[in-house]
């Protein structure tokens, strides 16, 4: 790491603190871009091990090695937060990506979505997927790798059937249903009572009886396996909680992503305009490479058919900072998440101004324009976020 | 909670090889890979059953797959779908025709696109896998009966050519020497050894196989790719038991041809089936070219089963000639699976000849899969009948 990056990534800070970013301190990481490329396949600097991450790996290798892929950074929420950066970018390109870094970390201090996994996993994701993959590690010695492999094909094949709306901790079921009580005679139930029909003889027994299994139908499948499979032993158990507990982690980090990379992109836009201390060809430099990452991707053809998200919430941010100050700014930061994002400030003005279409494809490789139409386009770009395009069990 | 603030990790320049311990990349691609390569394996009897192409035998196989992918719910997936795009675009614009599109890509954002790699097996292994899958014996080395005269190396001569000299031996010899002797000079010309040839009979670890199908118009292209098949796996297992074999092919109608490996399988005839002129081709180039007293001889013969009726006699005569001076002959039927296998007039003669030599042996194959039936028939007689 040179003198420079650290003084300017000081100054960058101050500068981030007195437009009111707020953040936890970053570690930051100058790693080879082998390591980066790791820890960008496996979404954690250290996880368990298992054959699915490799193909990810190649795949991220062959995207590498064609150049259609860059990696700039790869930051973990937490406190403190981290932040690997790749040690062969030039200084111009990491003086960037540190205020991009800072733009990610107020967001994951601020964002509700972020707080609340956060504040379940303790600041400490990255510790404790450390944790599971010695465990898994352990696992895989004391039962040999082949059974360790069953439980974790079983259980990343269910990564997505999480019910993020309850706890990351949740008490087991209420083993017995309590007797049913006979009706209370406030005035609610007494006017109830004398509707036509009258009320229904209760024929449920007085006394209290086992619950089923589960009482309500149930989405949290890694939680219902870990707690009531019944003939798994406890370190599969553990093998189920480990992989839930990540893919609680990795939930908002997918559900805002738009915002969360617009918001970071939004930031080192801004700092690096106001960082006066940049020499005038250094700035030059890192501003170029701003405009590759938040470029969209229709630049070079006429039209294209993926949707650049740093783009996209790039703008859509620029325009809510524009239209309604940087308060409102910062408040939509800490409430949304990308779904009430886009319908919320995602206009028809900003989409033509875009240029964004909706199209269709055939099963035989045909492609056709669609429309312009705003309600239309939100749905399109929200669709592959409800449940991780699985279905809803 | 104290004030703190952000800061760079330095790791000093020997740490830096800190990130070189991190392979978990390559290492969950390798287990990967090794998984796609049992599954493979496993299925290794349907998927060479099923090629058209056969490898040489000296090559490796390449069996294009997919990467392996979680099992997951799934939404049911059409092909069809709606995605938002950006540029210039007005509603009817068709962007790409059916024709020149890449299906299943740009919507939805959930597809990782068909990547295939291509798992490269050497046939060594294959040989050893089927070996294990089809439980075959382990086959031993085998010395025919048959002598032939090589040199070998034998002792050692005072005298010889500079090539054979034997360093360590000499150097012995100097120690030796010098062990008796006062002031004894390093070396002389006393001390060196050299190794020495003589001329002895060993037992002929040289094969020939001969591999003679029917090409008349009743074998179709199916058959031939059985009885290619067969061919193939048993050089293959043959190759095991002697340190060179030589295949030679002949095809044959109502006469017989020889034919090099790649023209063999593409050679088609027309016309009737007259077997004993390809029993007495192979007695030929056999007198001619391999001496029954310095090879082993195998012959293959495949065929749909239909002989002339006329041709019994004296293909009859051409197959007893024929045993005297072969190890084993099989006769394969590559007979549809309606048909009643092995009940034709050429399985006839095998079975006679069966019973005379006790060398010969006869196998159906009707299906793909009853290719590795034969195989492992064929085998596991080898192993009884040790010659």
């Amino acid at each position: 790491m040179s003198e420079a990056l650290g003084s300017y990534a000081r100054r960058l800070e101050e500068l981030a603190r007195n437009h009111g970013l707020d953040y936890y301190p970053v570690h930051f990481e100058e790693v080879p871009s082998s390591f980066m490329m790791e820890i960008a396949v496996y979404g954690l600097p250290v996880r368990m091990p298992h054959w699915s991450f490799g193909v990810r790996y190649i795949h991220q290798l062959v995207q590498h090695r064609m150049g259609h892929s860059r990696l700039f950074e790869v930051v973990f929420p937490g406190n403190p937060g981290r932040a690997y950066l790749a040690g062969n970018n030039s200084l111009q390109e990491n003086t960037l990506v540190t205020a991009h870094v800072l733009g990610h970390a107020d967001f994951a201090k601020n964002n509700s979505l972020f707080k609340r996994s956060q504040e379940q996993v303790g600041y400490k994701i990255v510790e404790q997927a450390a944790t599971h993959a010695r465990q898994i590690g352990q696992a895989v010695e004391h039962h040999g790798q082949t059974r360790v492999e069953q439980v974790l094909d079983a259980a990343l094949s269910l990564e997505a059937h999480i019910d993020t709306f309850q706890a990351l901790r949740r008490d087991r079921y209420p083993e017995y249903v309590g007797p049913r009580r006979p009706p209370s005679d406030d005035p609610f139930h007494k006017r109830f009572g004398d509707l036509p029909g009258g009320l229904e003889p209760i024929d449920a027994p007085l006394e209290r009886v086992r619950a089923d299994i589960p009482p309500q139908p149930e989405r949290d499948l890694l939680w219902l396996i870990a707690e009531y499979a019944p003939e798994l032993e406890e370190w599969e158990r553990d093998i189920f909680r480990a992989v839930r507990q990540e893919s609680f982690y990795f939930y908002p980090v997918f559900a805002c992503q738009i915002m969360n990379e617009g918001w970071a992109s939004y930031w080192h836009a801004r700092l690096l305009r106001e960082a006066d201390f940049l020499p005038q060809n250094e700035y030059l430099d890192a501003i170029k490479t701003h405009s590759d990452v938040v470029r969209p991707h229709a630049a070079e053809q006429q039209a294209s058919l993926v949707v650049n998200p740093y783009h996209l919430g790039f703008s859509i941010w620029e325009s809510i900072v524009e239209e309604h100050g940087l308060e409102r700014a910062f408040q939509i930061r800490a409430e949304d998440d990308d779904f009430s994002f886009i319908r919320n400030n995602l206009s028809q003005e900003l989409a033509d101004e875009l240029k964004l279409f909706r199209f269709e494809h055939s099963a035989d490789g045909g492609v056709r324009v669609l429309e312009h139409d705003i309600n239309a386009l939100r749905e399109t770009i929200l669709a592959p976020k409800y449940n991780f395009v699985r279905p809803r069990c | 909670m104290e004030p703190r603030s952000s800061d760079f990790i330095e790791r000093p320049g020997e740490d830096r090889h800190w990130y070189d311990l991190f392979s978990r990349g390559a290492r969950d691609w390798l287990r990967h890979n090794d998984k796609v390569r049992s599954a493979v394996r496993e299925k290794l009897p349907e998927l060479i059953a099923g090629s058209d192409v056969l490898p040489r035998a000296d090559s490796t196989v390449q069996v294009p797959v997919r990467f392996l992918e979680h099992s997951r719910f799934r939404l049911r997936d059409t092909g069809e779908g709606a995605g938002v795009g950006q540029g210039d675009g007005k509603p009817g614009d068709v962007l790409a025709s059916p024709a020149d599109g890449e299906p299943g890509k740009g919507a939805g954002g959930n597809d990782e696109g068909g990547y295939q790699f291509v798992l490269e097996l050497k046939i060594d292994d294959i040989v050893d896998w089927l070996w294990e899958e089809l439980k075959l014996p382990n086959l031993k080395a085998k010395s025919g009966a048959m002598r032939q005269d090589d040199y070998t190396r034998e002792g050692w001569s005072r005298r010889g050519v500079r090539s054979r000299l034997d360093r360590r031996r000499s150097l012995k010899e100097a120690i030796k020497r010098r062990a008796t002797q006062e002031d004894a000079p390093a070396f002389t010309d006393d001390d060196l050894r050299y190794r020495q040839l003589a001329m002895r009979q060993r037992p002929a670890t040289e094969a020939v196989v001969f591999f003679a199908m029917d090409v008349s118009s009743s074998m179709t292209e199916r058959d031939r790719l059985l009885a290619k098949t067969f061919f193939f796996w048993v050089v293959q297992g043959l190759r095991r038991q002697y340190t060179h074999i030589e295949p030679v092919f002949v095809a044959h109608t109502i006469e017989a041809w020889e034919f090099a490996e790649t023209e063999f399988f593409q050679v088609s005839g027309s016309g009737g089936t007259v077997a004993s002129s390809a029993f007495k081709k192979i007695t030929d180039i056999a007198a001619q070219r391999y001496d029954p007293g310095r090879f082993n001889i195998y012959v293959f013969y495949a065929s749909d089963g239909a002989n002339f009726r006329h041709d019994r006699e004296s293909a009859q005569a051409a197959l007893a000639e024929l045993g005297e001076i072969v190890n084993y002959i099989g006769y394969v039927e590559t007979a549809s699976a309606a048909q009643q296998a092995l009940s034709s007039e050429t399985s006839m003669l095998f079975e006679q000849l069966e019973a005379e030599i006790g060398v010969a042996g006869r196998y159906g194959l009707s299906t793909p899969e009853s290719v590795w039936d034969a195989i492992r028939g064929f085998f596991s007689q080898q192993s009884q009948v040790e010659v």
